[in-house]
């Protein structure tokens, strides 16, 4: 068998692997650029080869990503302001149906089977952004031509990817994982692989020295794909058309010299993009990580159940984003924008404003959002658990009218490996931990969950409260008071203190004071100068004859401040009828009352 | 299958067989160790020895000398009356199982915990998760519809928590107490009483801290809650909490001023203040020989000249406890009223 026939072969063994997918048509036109060569035949050029990520109607494939149940049906996209909106973008199965670009909404709407939605600048930036992470999972030099178009450099990744042909259906089915239906042609120009991806659906990979021939077939209409000018795409087409040029083909076959005489520049131009030849150079963007979805809801959303479905939908595509750049969720931030009834700015006339206020008609000069901001405190990326968090987060604060908008936004961190080691204390897994804490904090209250930390002060009881998580290098003085002078500087001394000594046991144990949450306000007896006798005025109840005492202990602080506080502490010990009671006894000098503020135990 | 066959030689010279002869003794004997019924039988010599579970320290020598701690994969309380020490006993264990590094919970059901006294007994905060029960969530109201909707003012506890737990508890007996509770929320949550809400936040607090797991040591403070309401936990929830913990390397403690969790409990430690005799009074105060009290502070012991002080010259300087092994489970053999004393000290003595 010749050199020639072996190749033959290879390319048919190739053909046959690439018919077994059939989840879309193949356009291989001819593989032996990619064969590999003997040493005798090895080429001296070394080619580029790119690639064109092309998202054919974007807008609807937009809205179509974010509900794919309308995936079979026939879809068309309006634009403009209420009374006059046209359509701006269907499908196919739309355009069978009758539809077509520049319609009234009246008019569309006489078809029932279509299916109108509004365009969607969110949608469409997301879809955009998610494209972009699929180009960007697979090469670092991308060059965001077009809001649906993206051309990569795909030279030297066939070593980490395989052949192109797989690279460009290893990207394909990544799109597809992103709920979107791409095109991708890869040739060694980047007009080549632009102008195929416009052309042909699926795959397409165009061999060195053969765009020519491929992209023959094509018809000159989509030369014009990027142009915005259609008065100037009107003008060439129709010379085009009058001249009998219909196909590339016919346009490569002219001279050039004749062509540039009557077309100018731009003839030669189209001439050459006709031919396969490249005249561009890639130009790699690093657009910012943006990780957002939004869904505007054609119909107010009341209940949680509906809204979970978009939000697990949203979490699933952002999720799988992250993953694509091996990132995961610090913070999850989700905006919706609420119909509570009022009117907004952009609803209202200037002129009708006044009017308006006059009549106690209410209208906001932004939109009412509601937004919830959750912090994750190490970076996670399992869809279900946001789903949870948002859900009892939700729950836990309702936002009180129905929905129209929703807005999910995703702070990106990398992920951190967590080391574990068979002598380290076991710890909660972090994501069961946060769903735990979610519903604890949807049991008590927000707030009244997680790590205590008591404050730079010298005010009794404050505190504020942490999330928890328990880190893993933290030692036991990290969580204690953060200045020593501060209230608890007593308690810092006596810890301090005994901080050499043994870690487990302590020589001296410390006695313990319940706090009263609120103190119990009490009436105070004297007798011959000191305590005698204390009865709680209301609540729970203490009665008792007074023991023991120490005190008092004055205490103030904050003179300069509204809240200013001073008290006066004393020790007692109080006979009552279980037996005797130590109490933490309180005199307000500023309110004049006496409190138990609470008991040692 | 050895470890199972019915061994003659044993029991042939029990003293509790009627005397026979030797030959008619051991035929018999042998017909019973052949028979089929007691094949799963295991004599009581041959019983293996339950194997010791892991014990945590509590952070006080004189405790850990008595007890060895308090087990893991089990149940164990803390009882005593006001003053009694438990908070502080509590205080010291949660801060011996933060210094190991263990995460530790705090299930607090009168909101009592002192910040301050937990920085004294050196809590690694870090560690501890502190769940604050009590408070009345005035957003969430019954509605009969049976929807959860987003509008302030219309949510249904019920449907919250019952959609919680299907998405991945399957526990049926916590689905049933859930279920129940929200019934109750849904019907008489307006005439709950604070101390039943409290009781209600704890109980289903607990259950998720025992389900998440992870976690070293896990306490419930029911000290402050009325006895009658404690006597309402239903036996059925510290068997599921014991269940929960079992085989785990979570020690479940509660705390509470009289025993309440009844058959459930491994170890049951009783706390109460070291009273002077009465003997001793009338030389020391003359407060209580003014107010005729039957026995002094438990405080202060050291020192009698403490009472001839002016107040402000006096100093709390902590509490003599008296700690008793009420009950173990752990030891096979019978249990014996153990006790060892031990001394507080207060933040302010320093």
């Amino acid at each position: 068998m010749t050199t020639k026939q072996s190749a033959f072969s290879h390319i048919d063994s190739i053909l046959v692997e690439l018919g077994a997918d059939c989840f879309c048509s193949w356009h291989v036109r001819c593989m032996q650029s990619l064969l590999p060569t003997t040493n005798d035949e090895r080429p001296t050029m070394v080619f580029m080869s790119f690639a064109c990520i092309f998202v054919p109607n974007f807008p609807v494939a937009a809205i179509l990503r974010a509900e794919p149940e309308l995936r079979s049906h026939p879809v068309a996209v309006l634009e403009g302001k209420a009374p006059l909106e046209k359509v701006w973008a269907l499908n196919e199965e739309a355009r069978h149906a009758g539809i077509c670009e520049g319609m009234t909404k009246l008019q569309a709407e006489l078809c029932d089977e279509v299916r109108l939605r509004g365009h969607s600048e969110l949608q469409e930036s997301a879809a955009h952004q998610a494209l972009l992470d699929c180009a960007q999972s697979f090469s670092p030099r991308v060059e965001d031509f077009a809001r649906d178009t993206l051309l990569l450099d795909l030279s030297g990744l066939d070593k980490l990817f395989g052949s192109l042909p797989k690279i460009a259906r290893e990207i394909l089915r990544r799109a597809s994982e992103m709920e979107l239906e791409i095109n991708i042609a890869v040739a060694s120009t980047l007009e080549s692989a632009l102008l195929a991806a416009h052309g042909f659906s699926g795959v397409t990979v165009i061999p060195n020295g053969k765009e020519a021939e491929i992209l023959g077939s094509l018809p000159v209409e989509i030369l014009f794909s990027d142009q915005s000018n259609s008065e100037e795409k009107e003008e060439f087409l129709k010379t085009f058309h009058r001249w009998g040029i219909h196909k590339f083909r016919d346009l490569a076959a002219l001279p050039e010299i004749a062509l540039t005489e009557r077309l100018g520049q731009a003839g030669l131009d189209f001439q050459r993009k006709a031919r396969g030849l490249g005249t561009r150079n890639l130009v790699p963007s690093d657009p910012p990580l943006v990780f957002e979805e939004a869904i505007e809801l054609e119909y107010p959303i009341v209940l949680l159940e509906p809204l979970a479905f978009l939000l697990n939908r949203m979490l699933e595509q952002l999720c799988a984003r992250l993953q694509g750049r091996a990132l995961a969720a610090q913070e999850l931030r989700l905006e919706l924008t609420l119909d509570n009834g009022r009117l907004h700015s952009d609803e209202v006339a200037p002129p009708l404003r006044p009017l308006l206020a006059k009549r106690g008609t209410n209208y906001s000069e932004r939109p009412n959002i509601f937004q919830r901001i959750i912090h994750l405190p190490i970076p996670l990326l399992n869809p279900k658990t946001f789903l949870k968090l948002l859900q009892l987060d939700l729950q836990a604060n309702p936002p009180g009218a129905p929905i129209t908008k929703v807005h999910l936004r995703i702070e990106p961190a990398k992920p951190r490996p967590r080391q574990n080691g068979f002598f380290i204390p076991s710890a909660p897994e972090p994501e069961k931990l946060e769903i735990t804490l979610a519903r604890i904090s949807g049991i008590v209250g927000e707030g009244r969950a997680g790590s205590p930390m008591l404050l730079d002060t010298h005010r009794h009881g404050v505190f504020e409260m942490r999330h928890f998580f328990p880190s893993e290098n933290k030692s036991w003085s990290e969580g204690r008071l953060q200045r020593p002078m501060g209230n608890g500087h007593k308690a810092l001394a006596l810890a301090e203190r005994e901080q050499p000594a043994l870690d487990h046991v302590t020589d001296s144990l410390v006695t313990a004071l319940r706090i009263f949450r609120p103190p119990i306000h009490v009436r105070v007896n004297f007798s011959k100068g000191s305590l005698s006798h204390i009865r709680s005025l209301k609540g729970r109840q203490i009665s008792g004859n007074v023991l023991w005492s120490a005190g008092p202990w004055r205490s103030s602080g904050d003179w300069s401040e509204h809240d200013e506080w001073m008290r006066d502490e004393w020790d007692i010990a109080l006979q009552e009828k279980d037996g005797v009671i130590l109490y933490r006894l309180v005199h307000d000098l500023i309110s004049g009352r006496w409190l138990l503020e609470g008991s040692y135990d | 299958m050895s470890s199972l066959s019915w061994n003659a030689a044993d029991i042939t010279s029990s003293p509790f067989l009627p005397a026979q002869t030797p030959d008619k003794k051991t035929h018999i004997l042998n017909h019973i160790s052949g028979s089929k019924i007691l094949m799963d039988v295991r004599p009581a010599s041959r019983l293996e020895v339950r194997p010791r579970p892991e014990m945590i320290s509590t952070g006080i020598a004189e405790l850990d000398a008595l007890t060895g701690g308090f087990p893991r994969g089990c149940l164990s309380e803390i009882c005593g009356s006001g003053s009694s020490g438990k908070s502080s006993v509590l205080l010291a264990t949660i801060a011996a199982a933060s210094r190991r590094g263990e995460s530790c919970v705090l299930i607090d059901a009168s909101d009592s915990f002192d910040p301050e006294s937990g920085a004294a007994a050196r809590i690694n905060f870090g560690k501890l998760l502190w769940v604050r029960c009590g408070k009345k969530l005035s957003a969430i109201n019954p509605q009969p519809s049976g929807k959860s909707s987003l509008v302030v003012g219309h949510w249904l506890l019920a449907n919250q928590s019952c959609a919680d737990f299907e998405a991945d508890d399957q526990s049926p007996t916590t689905k049933d107490v859930v279920a129940r509770d929200a019934r109750r929320t849904t019907h008489d949550d307006f005439t709950q009483t604070r101390s039943e809400r409290r009781l209600d936040q704890v109980l289903k607090t607990t259950d998720l801290v025992l389900q998440s797991g992870g976690f070293g040591l896990v306490a419930l403070d029911l000290a402050g809650i009325p006895q009658k309401f404690v006597r309402r936990i239903p036996l059925a929830s510290w068997f599921r909490f014991q269940r929960a913990v079992e085989h785990t390397k979570t020690a479940l403690l509660v705390v509470s001023e009289f025993p309440c969790a009844q058959t459930c409990v491994s170890v049951t430690l009783k706390l109460s203040p070291v009273s002077r005799k009465p003997s001793e009074k009338n030389s020391l105060s003359q407060n209580s020989n003014s107010l005729g009290c039957p026995t002094l502070p438990p405080l202060f012991g050291k020192r009698r000249e403490d009472f001839s002080k002016p107040t402000h010259a006096r100093l709390l300087e902590g509490m003599q406890i008296e700690a008793e092994l009420a009950r173990t489970r752990l030891e096979r053999k019978p249990m014996q009223s153990v006790k060892a004393n031990f001394a507080t000290r207060a933040v302010r003595a320093g």
